[in-house]
């Protein structure tokens, strides 16, 4: 498998190498260019057209195709086949030029003044929308403007907080941030940040953006261009005449088709090569494994990002009574009792994370063992929890607790001053995570905890209005996945105790925990402002060992941010963690 | 009957309204969320959520937005989708021949086939006949259709390669070779739905043949010297009808909303499968205008229903 | 007993000697329901999946939630007799601990369901001033989606059921309730139409000629000859019972994940048919076999309690 992928990344620098070559020389005509001019450069490895159509399964079906009104992964990555950002964020963490920009702005080059204040982004010479008009810096204030203003309501505008755009010329837009800004990609590179263009959006500015039929039917930038959309279900594409590189895109058509399950999605690309790509395999490793083992027309893409499956302590009450429940100013029993860290570090000890990234995550197929919450990028990956992660003896935690005063009852539940140990776990429905409670359930009594199971669909967990949801964290333990910007510090962010979500909030804000730190919010203040990237780096992996050993959150394991089937005949696909799958779509081949 | 139907078809109105009203209130209630998707996404801050929620003018108290609901009904506006921001009439005009196609097929086979079944069943009771019926009726509802949708899929499109299992709702079907490629990305989906469909009304015209076979009235029809195909189909069956007639009527409803797990699997893009992910959506424009559909034929079909009895059965008479 | 039968019969000595002391209707329909050798049957396997149930779990020890993973997947073999499922859990064991939820659940919810449809029914189709309004209140329960309604109930009643009958028997009332209040509408409106027609008939009349009251007509005349689709529907209602309790397990709204109902390990299994079918084989067949059973004692049920075939 390896050497394949291999072959498919040297191809793919090649192509890219060839694109970059081309994209200033060709000249683009209105008709349609099935077969254009032949390229100045080196030799392309296909033309427009040549492919027929690409089919592509998301199990999820997309509902809208503008990037800044999209509700899920579904939306920005049926969108990127349209509508592009400026640049996007490729395999290292680092951007990549594959979009409007010409080149990455950097200190180093000019790019990104030395006092982080502002980035100049300049647009490929000759970039045109899919009607053939120029696209200007105009479309790129105009999309950042409407983006920025609340009254368009678009999911991607904390993008654009702390910052302003100012077009310099017909094809250079500056960016400029308020104060000093170590994260300055914040705004241009990756899904937060596709360019509309102005023409097809004027009319609808500000409250009408949800209105405007480019939310259907955008045009773009992109390699495609959508011929018919039906929310909900499918997505018809068709070649862009006027993409930039008049080799590409390989696929005349493409079918995104949305719906269904994982588990069918899998035996689509797996086992009758029905389709191309089969999005987000999340599916037990028992299924999969044989899957790929014996399939003729798929192979999987498993690549690592910042996604991690957690356990979640309260530091709250979530028994208290009337409207103080699980409000901060309640103290969990015992995760934050006088011997608070010890419960917590027993609880941890008595985590048996290698047997169910082995079993349910096929030992690195979709998932492996996890050890720290900010996880990916190789200069910010903490070595000082690996001891801590490595230690499974539910004995020793008993024996941990007993120490403490826990001791075991009649009913095989440890006890202390009359508070039992007693655990409400909750999570949401899915075969996978309920196996993985059922382990961690088989453990965690063996170290003398009660366990109480239980599960709620999704769409009742991840919502601030729900009593069973992650929000309201009305349980002693929840388990879920998140995942970060190459940036951690939003995310970092949402561990402070600025952000404790409570009554008087109406639990919209992200510290699910109720953990309050001085120590950790010192961190995160100077990591909002800390230029120097090897301190950052510093900063940041503090941060992650308070959280790790104090025991706030339990990492289990680092899922793969990409868990897609491919077909095996796809090349030119070099599949990132850190941005949508469908970013360098345009480079795809048979 | 035409006062009786008359009046019915008045009461239809406020009925229509309360079942509407108490919709709502159930949709309001339900803990479901439109923002639910971006689950625990610390890029979606809560500004921007409640900008949304501002946007989608869910800041209103649900008894207002009710009232604004009823008013742009009575425009003959049934909303725009939260998620999609499309009008909710296109989806559900998108939808609705997917769902005729395969569930509404379905129910009609089911119905054709359930009758005649039923008839042989009860005419040749405990025969081999009956008894493979039978057991066939039972793997028909005892066995969920999550289950025979997976069992159908690896059997025939897995390991025979016969079918396809991905439902392609954009095939237009202009000729020979486009019509049999609907009948093969079709064929799965509306066995699992006839199945149960037969096997219910199946069970109900039997037993209720059952009932009629030992009657007087049959004993004088042969002793007349009718032939006994004359004396089943004429006499009995026409009187056993009436059970199956309001199963009938009461599951032709269901065929636009229900077929949910079924089209799922299939992922034919229907009118379950749309209200069941604008539900778990928080999707309340979709949602309402749909079961506002639903009640508006359960009402309508009920009274069908009513109406069939009095011409089956002259004795029937409503006061 | 003796001189009056003598005189009615032919050959009155004989006849004397066979008469018998008149029995009970209920006597009678054991008897008549014992000559219907398919339903014997049926009870006799229905007895035995409740015993197995009820016993198994006391006789047979192993539990029902150890996992071992080098045991994953395994087929009936000496040590787990129906195999064991992707934890290495073995399934005899959670087939019969799960199976006296998911029989006590479609018992009692199909019980629910048609006690209230044919009050309903039968208060509509025979008083026709309760007709227009029962079968309005018909017409809404059937138009009230599930779905919500389930997340709303659960919503507002969980907890409070959870602490008055402790969190198992809670939920079970709760699913039972469930079940029951969105099933009964069918049973209604075929009652309903039942006592439409029956209503006109000769016998009816003739009841209430001799000054029987309504309560009467309805219980101990009409009511017995609308058995035939009632038990019909019992019979499809408790197969459906048992698959809703396991839809309202998968959304989780039902019994924690860790439950082993029928329908439950069924749900499990549904993607392992090509690499593990004796997983999903067992739990189906079980559920099978109930409603099969349930279904001939439907039939027998009916031939006993049918005034026409005493002799």
């Amino acid at each position: 498998m390896r050497w394949r992928s291999a072959l498919a990344v040297s191809f793919s620098a090649v192509i890219l190498a060839a694109a970059c070559a081309q994209s200033g020389t060709t000249t683009t005509s209105a008709a349609p260019a099935a077969t254009s001019a032949a390229p100045s450069g080196p030799t392309a490895l296909f033309k427009r057209g040549d492919g027929g159509q690409l089919n592509i399964l998301y199990w999820q079906a997309p509902t809208i195709l503008n990037p800044h009104q999209a509700t899920g992964t579904k939306d920005s990555d049926a969108s990127r086949l349209v509508i592009e950002p400026l640049a996007s964020w490729g395999p290292d963490a680092k951007p990549v030029a594959n979009g409007l920009a010409a080149t990455i702005p950097t200190v180093a080059n000019g790019g990104v003044s030395a006092d982080f204040k502002t980035v100049t982004w300049t647009l490929k010479p000759g970039l045109k929308w899919s009607d053939g008009t120029p696209v200007t810096a105009d479309d790129v204030v105009f999309t950042f403007q409407q983006i920025a203003d609340p009254a368009t309501a678009s999911t991607t505008n904390d993008n654009t907080v702390g910052a302003k755009i100012a077009a310099k010329d017909a094809s250079t837009v500056v960016v400029t941030y308020d104060s000093p800004n170590p994260n300055f990609y914040q705004w241009g590179v990756g899904t937060c940040c596709g360019i509309l263009q102005k023409a097809q959006f004027a009319a609808f500015a500000g409250a009408k953006f949800k209105d405007a039929p480019g939310n259907l039917k955008p045009i773009g930038t992109g390699p495609y261009t959508v011929t018919d959309f039906k929310p909900g279900d499918v997505v018809t594409y068709a070649a862009n005449p006027n993409f930039r590189d008049p080799n590409k895109p390989f696929f005349k058509t493409v079918q995104f088709k949305g719906g269904g399950d994982a588990e069918s999605s899998a035996r689509a690309v797996f086992q009758t090569g029905a389709v191309d790509y089969a999005w987000n395999l999340q599916v037990a490793a028992n299924i999969l494994q044989p899957m790929i083992a014996s399939s003729t027309t798929g192979k999987m893409l498993s690549v690592y990002g910042s996604s991690v499956e957690r356990i979640l302590l309260n530091f709250a009450d979530p028994n208290a009574a009337g409207d103080a429940r699980g409000e901060p100013t309640t103290k969990h029993p015992f995760f934050n009792g006088p011997d608070g860290l010890t419960v917590r570090k027993a609880l941890a000890m008595a985590t048996d994370r290698s047997t169910v990234a082995k079993q349910l995550y096929g030992d690195g197929l979709t998932g492996k063992p996890g050890c720290n919450i900010i996880t990916g990028v190789p200069d910010f990956e903490s070595t000082a929890t690996t001891s801590f992660c490595s230690t499974f003896d539910p004995v020793a935690a008993g024996k941990l607790l007993d120490d403490a005063g826990w001791k075991l009852g009649s009913d095989n539940v440890r006890a202390k001053g009359g508070i039992k140990l007693k655990i409400l776990y909750q999570t949401t429905v899915n075969a996978v995570r309920q196996a993985t409670q059922a382990i961690m359930k088989t453990n965690w009594e063996k170290a003398g905890f009660s366990v109480e199971l239980k599960s709620v669909p999704a769409a009742t967990f991840f919502t601030n209005t729900s009593p069973d949801g992650a929000n309201h964290f009305w349980s002693d333990v929840e388990m879920f996945t998140n995942n970060s910007d190459p940036d951690p510090t939003s995310y970092l962010n949402g561990w402070t105790t600025a952000q404790i979500a409570q009554k008087s909030n109406n639990w919209q804000t992200g510290n699910y925990n109720r953990y309050s730190d001085p120590t950790f919010d010192g961190l995160i203040d100077q990591l909002r402002k800390e230029t120097d990237p090897a301190k950052r780096a510093d900063l940041i992996k503090k941060a992650n060992d308070n959280l790790i050993l104090n025991v706030v959150i339990i990492p289990i394991v680092t899922r793969t941010q990409v868990t897609s089937g491919i077909s095996k005949t796809i090349k030119g696909d070099t599949p990132t963690g850190w941005d949508s799958e469908m970013y360098n779509i345009q480079d795809w081949y048979k | 009957m035409g006062r009786y139907i008359l009046r019915r078809l008045l009461i239809a109105i406020p009925t229509i309204i309360v079942i509407s009203f108490v919709v709502y209130a159930i949709l309001a209630l339900a803990p479901t969320d439109p923002l639910s998707a971006f689950g625990a996404d610390p890029r979606v801050p809560p500004e921007v959520r409640a900008n949304i929620r501002h946007q989608l003018g869910l800041d209103d108290p649900w008894p207002v937005r009710y009232v604004k609901w009823v008013s742009s009904l009575a425009e003959g506006d049934f909303g725009i989708s939260f998620m999609s921001h499309s009008s909710v009439m296109d989806l559900i005009k998108q939808r609705l021949p997917n769902t005729l196609a395969v569930v509404g097929v379905a129910y009609v086979i089911g119905v054709l086939l359930a009758i005649p079944i039923g008839m042989i069943s009860a005419v040749r009771r405990y025969s081999v006949f009956d008894h493979v019926a039978t057991t066939f009726a039972f793997v028909g509802f005892s066995v969920p259709t999550f289950f025979t949708g997976i069992l159908l899929i690896i059997v025939f499109a897995i390991n025979l390669r016969w079918f396809p299992f991905i439902y392609d709702s954009t095939l237009v079907i202009d000729d020979v070779p486009s019509f049999l490629q609907q009948v093969k990305q079709s064929i799965m989906p509306i066995t699992v739905l006839a199945l149960f469909d037969t096997a219910t009304i199946a069970r109900y015209t039997r037993a209720e043949m059952l009932e009629h076979l030992p009657l007087d009235y049959v004993r004088t029809a042969r002793s007349k010297g009718l032939k006994e195909q004359v004396v089943v189909l004429r006499h009995v069956l026409r009187n056993s009808l009436i059970p199956v007639v309001t199963l009938v009527a009461l599951g032709v409803p269901t065929v636009f909303g229900g077929a949910i797990v079924t089209e799922q699997i299939f992922r034919v893009p229907g009118i379950g499968e749309l209200l069941v992910t604008a539900i778990g959506n928080g999707d309340t424009p979709v949602v309402t205008a749909i079961l506002l559909i639903f009640a508006v034929l359960v009402v309508l079909f009920n009274l069908i229903a009513d109406v069939m009895y009095a011409v089956l059965d002259p004795r029937i008479k409503y006061a | 007993m003796a001189a009056p039968a003598a005189e009615l019969t032919k050959g009155g000595v004989l006849a004397a000697k066979f008469t018998r002391p008149p029995r009970s209707l209920w006597t009678d329909a054991w008897w008549q329901f014992r000559r219907h050798r398919l339903a014997m049957v049926a009870l006799g396997v229905l007895g035995a999946l409740v015993v197995f149930t009820l016993v198994g779990p006391l006789v047979y020890h192993t539990p029902i939630d150890t996992i071992d993973f080098l045991q994953s997947l395994k087929g009936p073999s000496a040590d787990h007799l129906l195999g064991t499922d992707d934890l290495g859990r073995d399934l005899l064991a959670r087939v019969m601990f799960g199976g006296r939820i998911s029989i006590a659940v479609g018992i009692t919810a199909v019980l629910l369901a048609i006690t209230l449809g044919t009050t309903i029914g039968a208060l509509a189709g025979f008083f026709s001033r309760l007709d227009n309004p029962l079968m309005r209140v018909t017409d809404l329960f059937l138009s009230l989606p599930g779905l919500p309604l389930l997340l709303v109930i659960i919503y507002l009643f969980r907890d409070s059921l959870r602490a008055t009958f402790g969190p198992e028997l809670g939920i079970f009332i709760m699913i039972v309730g469930v079940i029951g209040i969105l099933g009964w509408m069918p049973v209604a409106r075929l009652v309903r139409a039942q006592f439409l027609s029956l209503k006109q008939k000769e016998f009816v009349e003739a009841a209430r000629s001799i000054g029987a009251r309504d309560r009467r007509i309805i219980v101990r005349h009409i009511l017995p000859n609308v058995l035939s689709p009632v038990l019909v529907a019992a019979t499809i209602g408790v197969g459906g019972a048992i698959l809703t309790e396991s839809t309202l397990s998968f959304l989780g709204l039902g019994f924690p994940p860790d439950v082993p109902t029928w329908g439950r390990i069924l749900f499990d299994a549904r993607n392992y048919l090509d690499i593990a079918p004796h997983w999903a084989i067992f739990p189906g067949l079980a559920i099978f076999l109930t409603v099969l059973s349930i279904n001939f004692i439907g039939d027998g049920l009916r031939d006993a309690l049918d005034p026409r075939k005493t002799n």
